[in-house]
C-alpha cells in the first residue's frame, strides 16, 4: 500500500472515530450516571440521519436540514425517555437490555415503513463539494475534512461543557456517586433527562453528518452501537476523555484493519478467500481489544470513577 | 417454595406432553411439524441460557455463538461428507465444550454488566469467524446437503422421527437442567449468585462452579445447534450474531427467571409470534417491538409468574 493510500485510511479511520465518540459520549454519560444500559441509542444515529435526509430534502439546503434535525434528534430522545425508559432505571440490566432491544425493533422498522429499505442518498452540500490535494495527485474530499473538523470542536465543546461548568461538574459527581450526589440535592432524574436528551441530540448529529457519507439505511444504527458499547468499555463507562482517545482507536484500527488485513492474508490465501477472510478477522480484532481490556482492566483505560 | 415448583414441573409436563400429542391429533401437515421443531429446539436452547442466568446469574449475551458452533460442527463434516451420527454428535459436543470453556475461562472472571459485554465480544468473534469460512460458504451462509445420518439410515429425514427427537432432547435439557439446580452442584451456583462472598467464606471458589456451569449451558446450546441446522438443512453466520441471543434472552425473560417452564413458554410464544406476526404486517416488527417493551414493563415475573399468580 502507498503512503497516500495509508494517509487516506488514516483519515478515514479517525473522521470514523469522531462519528463513533459523538455517538459514545452519550452512551457513556448515560450509562454511567443511571448505571443504565441504552441499546436503543444506536437507532437515534439512525434517526438524526433519516430525519437530516428528509428535512434536507424538503426545505432544498443540507444546512437548514441539519438546523432543524437536530431539535427534532432531542426531541424524540426526550419523548423515549419519558415513555420507556424511566421505568426502566431500577430494574436489571438484562430487562433494559431487552426493553430498548425492542425500540430498535420497532424504530428498524418504522423507518423502513416510512422511507422504504431501499438506502436514501443525500447529496455533499454545494459549499463542501470537491476535494483538497493532500499530495501531489491525492485529493481528499472536502466534505470528509469538514465533518472532522466539526466533530473536533464539538468534542471540545462538550470537555468544556463537562470539565468546566456546573452542570459539567454535577454529571461528573452522578457518575462518580450517583446515590451522593442525590443526597446533597441535586435532582438526579432531571439531570439524567437532560443528559439523555444531549446525548441523543449528539448521536443524531453525527447521523447528519454521516448521511451524505453512508448510505442512510434502516439497521444503520445497529453496527455503529455495538462499536460505541466497545468504546466506551475500552475507555471506561462514564469517563468522556476515555470515549474519545478510543473512540479514535477504534475507528483508525478498524479502518485500517479492513484495508490491510485482506493484502495480509494474499500472501497465504487465494484473492477471494482472502477478501474474505482478510475482512472478518478485520472486524474481529475490536473485539479482542474489548474482551482483553475486561478481562484485565475491566474499569477501561481512563475509568471514571475514583476509589 | 415446594408449590411453585410443583407448578413448575406441571406446567412443563403440560406443554411435552401436548407437543407429544400434537403430530396425532392433526397438527401432522408439513407447517405445523417445522414451527413445532423451531419451537422444540429453541425451547431446548432457552432451557439452557435459563440454567445459567437463573441458575448461576450468568447473563450470556453470545449464547447464540455456543448454538452456533454445534450448527458449524454440522456444516463443516457435511462439507466433508461426514454425515454420521455416530462421528458428527461427539464433534459437536466436543467443539461447543471446548469454546464454552476457552471463552467461559476468561469471561466467567468477571461479573453483571462486564459478563454481559464480554459474551457479548466473544459471540462477535465467532460471528466474524463464521464469516470468514469462505470454505464453508462465508457470509452467504451453508446449505447441507443432507440431514445426519443415524447408523446409515436416514432416520433424521422423517418428520415424524425428528419432531420426537427434538422433544426427545427438550426432555433431556430439561431433565438436566432441573437435576442439576436441585443438586448440591445448583445449590452452590445459587449461593455464589446470590453472595459470592459468603460462598467463599464458607469454603467453596465460585470460579470453577460458575465455569462448570457454563460449559454445561454451552454444550446443551451446541446440541441444540446440531438439531438446528438439520431442521433448517442451512446454517449462516447471522445465526451467532448477538441479535440472536437477545432474541434468546427474551424467550427466557419472557417466560419468566427462575422458572425452567418459563423458557419452553417463551420459546413457544416467540416462535409463534414471529411466525403468526408476519401473516398480519410485512412490518410486524413494528408490533413486536412494543411487545417486547410492554411485557418488560408490565410482566414481571414474566407468563409462568402471570400464570403461577392465577393458579397459585
Amino acid at each position: 500500500m502507498s503512503t497516500g493510500l495509508f494517509l487516506v485510511q488514516v483519515l478515514n479511520g479517525l473522521q470514523l472515530g469522531i462519528l463513533l465518540f459523538l455517538v459514545a459520549a452519550g452512551l457513556t454519560l448515560v450509562f454511567g450516571v443511571m448505571d443504565f444500559i441504552n441499546l436503543a441509542h444506536g437507532v437515534q444515529y439512525m434517526l438524526g440521519a433519516y430525519l437530516g435526509a428528509a428535512l434536507a430534502a424538503a426545505t432544498g439546503s443540507f444546512w437548514l436540514g441539519l438546523l432543524l434535525a437536530l431539535p427534532a434528534a432531542l426531541f424524540f430522545g426526550l419523548l423515549l425517555e419519558v415513555l420507556i425508559f424511566r421505568h426502566l432505571y431500577d430494574r436489571d440490566h438484562l430487562s433494559q437490555v431487552l426493553a430498548t432491544f425492542g425500540v430498535i425493533l420497532f424504530l428498524n422498522q418504522a423507518m423502513k415503513a416510512i422511507w422504504g429499505a431501499a438506502p436514501l442518498q443525500v447529496p455533499v452540500p454545494a459549499l463542501l463539494e470537491g476535494g483538497v490535494v493532500l499530495m501531489p495527485g491525492l485529493q481528499y474530499p472536502l466534505y470528509r475534512i469538514a465533518v472532522l473538523i466539526a466533530g473536533l470542536l464539538t468534542g471540545l465543546g462538550l470537555w468544556f461543557l463537562v470539565e468546566r461548568t456546573r452542570i459539567g461538574m454535577l454529571v461528573r459527581a452522578g457518575a462518580t456517586n450517583a446515590a451522593m450526589v442525590s443526597a446533597l440535592g441535586v435532582d438526579i432524574r432531571r439531570l439524567f433527562m437532560l443528559v439523555f436528551a444531549f446525548g441523543a441530540m449528539l448521536a443524531g448529529f453525527a447521523g447528519v453528518l454521516a448521511g451524505p457519507i453512508f448510505s442512510v439505511e434502516p439497521g444503520m444504527g445497529d453496527h455503529v452501537l455495538i462499536l460505541a458499547f466497545v468504546v466506551i468499555v475500552i475507555g471506561g463507562i462514564g469517563s468522556i476523555r476515555g470515549a474519545f482517545i478510543a473512540a479514535l482507536i477504534i475507528g483508525v484500527t478498524d479502518t485500517l484493519g479492513k484495508s490491510l488485513m485482506p493484502d495480509l492474508m494474499r500472501l497465504f490465501l487465494d484473492p477471494s478467500a482472502a477478501r474474505q477472510t482478510g475482512a472478518a478477522l478485520a472486524s474481529m480484532l475490536i473485539y479482542i481489544a474489548m474482551a482483553a481490556i475486561l478481562a484485565f482492566r475491566p474499569r477501561g483505560l481512563f475509568p471514571a470513577k475514583g476509589g | 417454595m415446594p408449590r411453585g415448583l410443583k407448578l413448575d414441573t406441571l406446567l412443563t409436563l403440560l406443554v411435552l406432553l401436548a407437543l407429544a400429542a400434537a403430530p396425532l391429533l392433526g397438527f401432522g401437515a408439513n407447517h405445523y411439524m417445522t414451527l413445532f421443531a423451531r419451537m422444540m429446539i429453541f425451547a431446548a436452547a432457552a432451557l439452557s441460557l435459563s440454567f445459567l442466568v437463573g441458575g448461576a446469574g450468568l447473563a450470556s449475551l453470545g449464547h447464540a455463538a455456543a448454538m452456533g458452533v454445534g450448527a458449524y460442527a454440522v456444516a463443516i463434516l457435511d462439507a466433508h461428507r461426514v454425515t454420521d451420527m455416530t462421528t458428527v454428535l461427539p464433534v459437536a459436543i466436543l467443539a461447543s465444550a471446548l469454546f464454552s470453556l476457552l471463552t467461559g475461562a476468561i469471561a466467567v472472571r468477571t461479573e453483571g454488566v462486564n459478563f454481559i459485554m464480554i459474551t457479548l465480544a466473544f459471540g462477535q468473534m465467532a460471528f466474524f469467524t463464521a464469516s470468514s469460512l469462505s470454505a464453508y460458504g462465508g457470509d452467504d451462509g451453508y446449505t447441507l446437503y443432507d440431514r445426519t445420518e443415524l447408523l446409515g439410515s436416514r432416520l433424521l429425514e422423517s418428520r415424524l422421527f425428528f419432531h420426537y427427537l427434538c422433544l426427545g432432547f427438550l426432555l433431556f435439557c430439561w431433565g438436566m437442567c432441573a437435576m442439576l439446580l436441585a443438586s448440591r452442584f445448583g445449590r452452590v451456583l445459587r449461593a455464589t449468585r446470590e453472595n459470592a462472598l459468603r460462598a467463599q467464606a464458607v469454603g467453596f471458589a465460585p470460579y470453577p462452579y460458575r465455569l462448570l456451569a457454563y460449559v454445561i449451558g454451552g454444550t446443551l446450546a451446541g446440541l441444540a445447534g446440531v438439531l438446528f441446522a438439520n431442521a433448517s438443512e442451512f446454517i449462516a453466520p447471522a445465526y451467532m450474531g448477538w441479535q440472536r441471543s437477545g432474541e434468546l434472552i427474551f424467550m427466557v425473560i419472557l417466560g419468566g427467571l427462575g422458572r425452567l417452564s418459563g423458557a419452553i413458554l417463551g420459546a413457544i410464544v416467540f416462535v409463534l409470534l414471529e411466525t403468526w406476526l408476519p401473516n398480519i404486517t410485512t412490518h410486524w416488527k413494528m408490533i413486536f417491538g412494543p411487545i417486547l417493551i410492554l411485557a418488560v414493563i408490565f410482566m414481571r415475573g414474566g407468563l409462568s409468574g402471570v400464570l403461577g399468580a392465577r393458579r397459585g
